[in-house]
């Protein structure tokens, strides 16, 4: 219990994984909600890749982490600019009212 | 140890209950802020863990640029008091939630038995690209592989941030209609004959301009 290992952040990763998934899913309301769940599975990831790193001695899996942390950045700004224009054309950004594509 | 035990356990419950509300929460705000103290207590679990350029850059990058981006982002659109209560059914939209819930419990418990049931070939280490020095500190390690074996990635995720910056400027530029500027080509290709004419004047008789 007082050792922490490799297992126990695999196991945070998973649980915080699973909660971005969930968050992704029952959203129905608000589409800013939803951009945020994915950076939640991206930090889930990251967090897998640093463990790894550092109980596997391998400095790669941190440098991934650097590019990974770049492209959700620049995720989350395309993402918002996305929304932004929308709002301005539609006038909202609940989910339940987004249906142009008629899915 | 005991130590590493009790800050991992309080860091990571903290970092699991603010990735509940940032979920769950009704305002969205709240919904940022839960976001910003799952980031930095993430963080700090990176810090704790020795990847400490990882927690600092994770500290700057999330919660200093794209949190504050959320933040400004809910704030513009006005959906701070738009309720997400998503557990009343009132359309046919929650149908999603059962097969949701049941689709990330199914992906959480086969991570977990992968975790449980996970082992590594010992000779895998002998794969390890590169090893991470003892003698000096994480950030300086990371500098020396970032660099020199990794410039090309580096570079194209330089391009990357180009590329999205352009892309985000383009899709929220807006020109505005009736709006009076100057134009600068109009004013430096104004050639001489469409400025001034030069009019012979009849005497006694005059001329009329302006018509």
């Amino acid at each position: 219990m007082t050792d922490i290992g490799l297992g126990h952040y695999l196991t945070l990763g998973a649980v915080i994984f699973s909660i971005g998934v969930i968050g992704i899913f029952l959203n129905r309301k608000n589409i800013i909600v939803i951009l945020m769940s994915i950076e939640l599975i991206l930090l889930a990831v990251n967090i897998n890749l640093v463990s790894f790193s550092i109980y596997l001695g391998d400095l790669t899996g941190q440098v991934f982490t650097l590019f990974i942390l770049t492209v959700a950045a620049a995720e989350a700004a395309i993402g918002l600019a996305i929304i932004v224009v929308y709002y301005r054309n539609a006038g909202t950004i609940r989910v339940e009212e987004i249906d142009k594509l008629k899915g | 140890m005991v130590a590493h035990a009790i800050f991992f356990y309080v860091f990571s419950i903290i970092a699991v209950i603010s990735a509940i509300m940032v979920t769950v929460s009704k305002n969205t705000v709240h919904s940022v802020f839960f976001l910003i103290l799952d980031f930095i207590s993430i963080s700090c679990l990176f810090i704790m863990i020795g990847a400490e350029f990882l927690g600092m850059i994770m500290l700057i990058v999330y919660v200093g640029a794209v949190a504050v981006l959320f933040l400004f982002v809910v704030m513009m659109l006005n959906v701070a008091q738009q309720k997400n209560q998503w557990f009343n059914s009132e359309s046919t939209s929650s149908s999603h939630i059962p097969v949701g819930l049941i689709i990330s419990t199914i992906i959480f418990f086969e991570l977990i038995i992968v975790v449980g049931g996970w082992k590594y070939k010992p000779e895998l280490s002998n794969l390890n690209t590169s090893q991470i020095p003892n003698e000096i500190s994480n950030t300086h390690s990371l500098g020396q592989v970032l660099y020199t074996d990794f410039i090309h990635i580096f570079q194209i995720s330089g391009m990357i941030l180009l590329i999205a910056m352009i892309g985000a400027i383009v899709l929220t530029f807006r020109r505005r209609e009736g709006l009076k500027t100057q134009s600068y080509l109009k004013q430096i290709s104004r050639e001489r004959s469409e400025g001034i004419e030069v009019l012979e004047i009849p005497s006694n008789k005059g001329v009329k301009i302006d018509d």
